[in-house]
């Protein structure tokens, strides 16, 4: 027990320092995948022909393919064509790419979720159909992906864990640290499990909160 | 007097693909004028009235919103659906908005209203269809006659020349029917000019100033109530019209 102690003491600032950089992972990702995603989701499906395909060929590509290979061929293999990014750079991109296409193809089930009536009756009183999707579809499909954007944000906090293959110094890449500063793996990694799931719990109840705001009254059960 | 005609149709034609709707529709609707517009399903009535706002284009044909002809090229189709109002069989009101916020959006977004003026502006329709004390309610928290009564009001708010209404009542329970179908008769009475899809005959009999019966995608034949109803010249019209006035009398009308 004393032993434990001593050790957690030991590991705990640095384990701190990377669940920051961790959040900011997260954070910077999560910011950068609605940047891509909402435009892509309303591309995909309002976009013309040419830009539906594109925004399509982009999802299947990070949708389909392990995030880690998506952030060595960043990391490692966009330099070999004379693009290069620092550490954290590719780690942002990649992540946020791979949650843009994600958050895109959950934007564009609900709008395709939004009645076809919603937009007839926009545009019957004389709105454009951009009017109609900014002021009356798009705000009746965020409403409706929320949840699956928050799923999407509590998963991303346990993505970022793949930096640590860049030498990324997140909570992940600190427990590596630790763990062979330490000689003591099992004791570190059930410490930053701990980690993780304080992070994922707040992330929760937070979002839980979000989405109670944004319900409509009388549609999903009253709002107290 | 003589009048210009508010509306007119000439010779509309409506195909989906192969599929030929309306075969050439010529209708002359006059300021003022309540046409109740009848036919058996799938007639093309609900494709008429999105033929007129444009919602789908007639593909073939002439239709000219008083002065101006509305399916000429390069004319403004949200500019001209603003000036008619239309109403659907089932509402479509903005789930996301209050009933204030349905009728405010078209003034803020489209009339390009101030908060004010359009706040004030949408709770007189909302007085207009006596829902004034739902203003803050929204459609998960309407019934039904007050969905569409809603509907009502924020068609009114764009200030429509001509207002279209798609079987207003055939989606509420019987007993809510009556206070839509009311608002309307007060809106017919105030010199609102309107073209409804309904097969409320008693509604047809007191507010209509003209019938019009359709079947096939053709109007079959069309005249003021009293002449449709107790002597129509043309068998199937007697025969249709007959139907839907039994069904009524037997209290299993829409
Ligand atoms: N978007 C569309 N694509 C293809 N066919 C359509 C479309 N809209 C309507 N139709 C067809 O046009 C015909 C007329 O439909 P419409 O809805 O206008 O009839 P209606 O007279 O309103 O009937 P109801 O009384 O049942 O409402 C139907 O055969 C329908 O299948
Ligand atoms: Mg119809």
């Amino acid at each position: 027990m004393q032993e434990f102690l001593e050790l957690l003491g030991n590991v705990v600032p640095s384990l701190l320092q990377g669940t920051v950089v961790t959040l900011q992972l997260a954070a910077v990702s999560l910011a950068l995948g609605v940047a891509i995603g909402l435009p892509a989701g309303l591309g995909r499906v309002y976009g013309p022909r040419w830009l539906q395909r594109v925004i399509g060929v982009y999802i299947t590509v990070f949708q389909g393919t392990p995030l880690l290979i998506q952030l060595f061929m960043v990391y490692y293999g966009l330099p070999d064509v004379g693009i290069t990014f620092s550490r954290f750079a590719a780690a942002y991109l990649t992540l946020g790419l791979n949650s843009g296409a994600y958050q895109a193809e959950y934007l564009r089930g609900a709008l395709q979720s939004v009645g076809e009536g919603q937009m007839t009756a926009a545009r019957a009183i004389g709105m454009s159909k951009g009017q109609a999707i900014r002021s009356i579809i798009l705000p009746q499909a965020l409403r409706l992906v929320l949840p699956t954007w928050s799923n999407e944000a509590i998963a991303m906090l346990k993505y970022t864990a793949v930096v640590f293959l860049i030498a990324v110094p997140d909570l992940m890449g600190q427990a590596k640290i630790m763990a062979a500063k330490y000689f003591a793996p099992i004791a570190i990694y059930m410490i930053v499990a701990v980690f993780y799931l304080v992070l994922v719990g707040i992330a929760y109840l937070i979002l839980r909160q979000v989405e109670r705001r944004a319900q409509i009254p009388g549609l999903t059960g009253e709002v107290e | 007097m003589t009048t210009d005609p508010i509306l007119r149709l000439e010779n509309v034609h409506k195909s989906f693909g192969e599929t030929h709707v309306l075969k050439g529709v010529s209708l002359t609707i006059q300021p003022r004028d309540v046409v109740v517009l009848v036919g058996p399903s799938g007639t093309g009535k609900s494709t008429l009235l999105r033929c007129i706002n444009l919602l789908s284009p007639p593909t073939q044909g002439k239709i000219w919103l008083e002065e101006q002809e509305i399916t000429a090229p390069g004319v403004n189709q949200d500019k001209v659906r603003q000036r008619i109002g239309m109403v659907f069989q089932d509402f479509n009101l903005f789930t996301h908005l209050t009933a204030l916020g349905n009728v405010m959006v078209g003034l803020t977004r489209v009339r390009k209203m101030n908060k004010k003026e359009a706040y004030d502006l949408a709770m007189l329709e909302l007085d207009r269809v006596g829902l004034v004390d739902r203003a803050d309610h929204y459609p998960a928290q309407l019934s039904g006659g007050q969905k569409q009564r809603v509907a009502i009001a924020r068609a009114l708010g764009m200030d429509p020349h001509v207002m279209l209404f798609d079987e207003p009542t055939s989606a509420l329970d019987p007993e809510l029917t009556g206070e839509v179908l009311e608002v309307m008769q007060q809106l017919g009475q105030e010199g609102m000019t309107m073209m409804v899809v309904s097969h409320e005959m008693g509604f047809a009999r007191r507010v209509a100033s003209r019938i019009v019966f359709m079947e096939g995608g053709y109007i079959v034949e069309e005249g003021p109530p009293d002449q449709m109803f107790d002597a129509p010249r043309n068998e199937r019209t007697r025969e249709f019209l007959n139907k839907i006035s039994s069904f009524e009398d037997n209290g299993q009308g829409e």
